[in-house]
C-alpha cells in the first residue's frame, strides 16, 4: 500500500506548478531549519565550551570559539583526573552492565513461561506485571534502603542498585519479550517439543536466537535507562568512591559552580556513551524507546 | 507505532479427559511456573513489598531508621494538602507549591511537546532533509537529564557573556533575565529544557503513525478539493488519535516523575519555587528526616499514576496492545 511518505514525494508537475509549490513551501523550510538549529545550538554550545580555555569562557561566550581558536583538551584531563570523573565513569559502567543483563535474563525466562507454557493464573500474573510497569520509583526508595542497610549492607556495594534496577526493569522486559515471543512460529516450538526437547533447550536454541532484535531493543533501553539514572544511584550507592557520574556531576556543580569548562567536559563524558549507542544502534535504539513508551 | 491485535493465547487449555493428560499438564504448569518464578520473587521483594511498606508508612510518623514510629492516621495527607505552603499554597495568586508547579508542568509541558512534536512530524515528511531534522531533534532523547541540566544551565546563564539566551536579548537591546533565579520564570525555564529533551520522542512516534496512514484516502480528499489544513484537521488528526493518546500518557508519566533535571538545575529553588511532587518526596524523606511525610507524597504520586495503570491493563485486556 502506498503511504503518505511516497505520495508526497512522487507528486510532480509542470514547471510553474513546481515554482508555486516551492514558494508556498518556503515557510515550511524556514520553520523546520529554524527548529533544527534551535535544537542543536545548546548541545553545540556545550561541546565548544568543553574545548575552550577557562579564562576565555569567563570573558566571552562559546560562539566566539570560532574566531578565538583557543581549543584545548586540558578540560578533559582535569575533569577525568582531578575531579575523579574518570573513576565515576567506570563506576557507571560497573553499575550499568549487570543492571542490564540481570533483568534481561530473568525477564526473558519469565516471558518464555508466559508466552509458551500454560500454567495456572498465567494471565492474571501477566496483567499484574503490566500494571507494575509504571509504579513510581519513589514508593520503593525508603523500604529498599532499609532492607539493604539491614541485610548485608547492600547499599555499600553495588548489589543494592543492581537488584533495584532489575526489579524496575523487569516488568517492561517481561511485557516486551512476551509480546515478541508469542509471535514466533508455533509449529517450530511444537515440533521441538515432539522431538523431546526440554523447555530450557527450546528457550536457548530456538527462542533466544530468533528474538535478537527484541532482546537488543530492551537491552539498549535498559542500558541507557540505568546509565542515565540519577535518583536510584543517589539513594542506593552511598559510598562516594563507588558513585556513578550522574551522582558525582551535581557535586561538581555545587563545587565548581561557574566553571563551565569542567562542567561541560564532565557532561560530555557522560553523554558520549548514549551518543555512541544512538549512532551505532539507531534502529534498535528507536525501537526500544518506542517500546519503552509504555513505561516512562 | 501501530496497534496490533494480540495473538491468541499460546496453547489451548489442556483437555482434561484422561488422567495422563491431566498429570502431564500439571507437570507442564509447574515447569512454566519455574521460568516465571525468579522474576516474580524479585518483583515481590523489591517492588510489591516496598510499595505496601510505603503506603503503610504514609500513615505514620517515621523514625530515623525508616521504621513506624507513631501512628498518625491521615494526618500527613491533611498536613500536605492544607497546611504546607511548599506543597500546596492556594492563599496567594497565582497559587504556588509543588503540586501547583506540577500542574504548570502538566499543562505547558504536555501541550507544547505535543504541538511541536506533531508539527514536526507533519512537516518533516515533506522535505528531503527529513533525516537530518529528525536526528537533530531526537538526539537529546538519549542524553541523561543530568547532562540536559548542564546544557541548559549554560544556555540560561545570567551572564550575557556566557549564556546564549541572554546574549541574544542583549544583542536585541533587551534586558537580560535571571531565568533560573526569578521565581516567576524558573518553572517555565525548566519546563522548556525538558520539552527540548522530549519532543524527539513525540515526533518519532507520530511520524511513524503518519507514514502508516492510507495514502489513497488522503489523495481522494485532495481530488475532492480539500486543502492541506482540512486534510490535516479532518482526516489525519482523527486517524492519529490513538498514537497521540499514547504519547500524551507518556508525557503525563514524565510530568509526575520529573526529578533529575530539577535536582541538577535549581535544587527546587530559588527558595522552594521550582519544587515538584517527586522533589518534595526526596527532600522531606532524605533531607528533612520525615520519612512518613515523604511516604505520603509518594502515595500521592502513586494515586496520580494509578489511572494509567488501570488504562494499560484495560487496553491489554481488550486485546489491543501498543507494540
Amino acid at each position: 500500500m502506498a503511504t503518505v511518505d511516497q505520495a508526497v514525494r512522487l507528486r510532480t508537475g509542470t514547471r510553474s506548478e513546481r515554482l508555486v509549490r516551492w514558494v508556498t513551501r518556503t515557510p515550511i523550510h524556514i520553520g523546520l531549519i529554524a527548529i533544527a538549529v534551535i535544537w542543536l545550538v545548546p548541545t553545540v554550545g556545550l561541546a565548544l565550551t568543553s574545548f575552550r580555555k577557562p579564562e576565555n569562557i569567563a570573558n566571552s561566550g562559546w560562539w566566539h570559539a570560532f574566531t578565538q581558536w583557543d581549543w584545548t583538551l586540558h578540560n578533559y584531563g582535569s575533569v577525568i583526573h582531578a575531579t575523579g570523573m574518570g573513576h565515576a565513569w567506570v563506576n557507571s559502567l560497573i553499575i550499568t552492565v549487570p543492571a542490564t543483563l540481570l533483568p534481561l535474563t530473568l525477564g526473558a525466562l519469565a516471558a518464555f513461561g508466559f508466552a509458551w507454557i500454560p500454567f495456572p493464573f498465567r494471565d492474571t500474573l501477566f496483567l499484574l506485571i503490566v500494571a507494575l510497569m509504571i509504579v513510581p520509583i519513589q514508593t520503593s526508595l525508603v523500604p529498599l534502603l532499609k532492607l539493604f542497610a539491614e541485610h548485608g549492607h547492600l547499599n555499600n556495594g553495588y548489589w543494592g542498585i543492581w537488584l533495584a534496577h532489575t526489579a524496575f526493569g523487569l516488568p517492561l522486559a517481561v511485557f516486551l519479550l512476551r509480546n515478541f515471543f508469542i509471535t514466533l512460529p508455533k509449529d517450530l516450538i511444537e515440533a521441538a517439543r515432539m522431538d523431546g526437547a526440554s523447555n530450557l533447550s527450546i528457550f536457548r536454541r530456538i527462542v533466544v536466537p530468533l528474538s535478537v532484535p527484541a532482546l537488543a531493543s530492551f537491552g539498549i533501553f535498559q542500558f541507557l535507562w540505568v546509565w542515565n539514572d540519577l535518583l536510584m544511584a543517589l539513594i542506593f550507592v552511598s559510598d562516594p568512591s563507588k558513585q556513578p557520574m550522574t551522582v558525582r556531576i551535581p557535586y561538581l556543580i555545587s563545587t565548581y559552580g561557574q566553571e563551565y569548562n569542567l562542567l561541560a567536559a564532565a557532561a560530555f563524558l557522560l553523554m558520549i556513551v548514549p551518543l555512541i549507542v544512538f549512532f551505532a544502534l539507531q534502529r534498535y535504539f528507536v525501537q526500544g524507546l518506542l517500546a519503552g513508551s509504555v513505561k516512562s | 507505532m501501530s496497534t496490533q491485535p494480540l495473538p491468541a493465547p499460546a496453547a489451548p487449555a489442556p483437555d482434561a479427559k484422561g488422567h495422563q493428560v491431566l498429570l502431564r499438564s500439571r507437570v507442564e504448569g509447574l515447569k512454566g511456573f519455574l521460568f516465571v518464578l525468579p522474576a516474580l520473587v524479585v518483583l515481590a521483594i523489591f517492588l510489591i513489598y516496598p510499595a505496601y511498606y510505603t503506603i503503610r508508612l504514609a500513615f505514620y510518623e517515621g523514625d530515623f531508621h525508616f521504621g513506624f514510629f507513631h501512628y498518625l492516621g491521615i494526618e500527613n495527607f491533611k498536613q500536605l494538602l492544607t497546611n504546607d505552603k511548599d506543597f500546596l499554597d492556594l492563599s496567594k495568586f497565582p497559587p504556588g507549591g509543588a503540586l501547583i508547579n506540577n500542574l504548570r508542568w502538566l499543562i505547558v509541558y504536555i501541550s507544547l511537546s505535543l504541538l511541536i512534536g506533531l508539527g514536526l512530524a507533519v512537516l518533516a515528511v515533506r522535505v528531503r532533509y527529513e533525516r537530518f531534522v529528525k536526528t537533530a531533534i531526537f538526539v537529546p532523547m538519549a542524553i541523561a537529564a543530568v547532562a540536559v541540566g548542564i546544557i541548559w544551565l549554560l544556555v540560561y546563564s545570567p551572564d550575557a557573556d556566557v549564556g546564549v539566551l541572554n546574549a541574544l536579548l542583549r544583542g536585541g537591546g533587551l534586558h537580560t533575565q535571571s531565568w533560573l533565579g526569578n521565581p516567576s520564570l524558573v518553572n517555565y525555564a525548566l519546563i522548556f529544557a525538558y520539552i527540548w529533551a522530549s519532543v524527539g520522542f513525540v515526533m518519532v512516534v507520530l511520524s511513524a503513525a503518519i507514514k502508516g496512514l492510507p495514502a489513497d484516502v488522503l489523495e481522494a480528499a485532495r481530488v475532492d478539493g480539500a486543502n492541506e489544513w482540512q486534510i490535516f484537521r479532518r482526516i489525519m488528526f482523527p486517524l492519529l488519535s490513538l498514537p497521540i493518546s499514547v504519547v500524551t500518557i507518556w508525557l503525563f508519566i514524565n510530568v509526575i516523575k520529573v526529578f533529575d533535571i530539577i535536582y541538577v538545575m535549581t535544587g527546587g529553588g530559588p527558595g522552594t519555587s521550582s519544587r515538584v511532587i517527586a522533589f518534595t518526596m526526596y527532600e522531606e524523606t532524605f533531607h528533612n528526616g520525615r520519612p512518613g511525610y515523604g511516604a505520603a507524597v509518594a502515595v500521592i504520586m502513586l494515586v496520580l499514576i494509578a489511572p494509567v495503570m488501570v488504562l494499560n491493563v484495560r487496553r491489554f485486556r481488550s486485546e489491543r496492545v501498543v507494540a
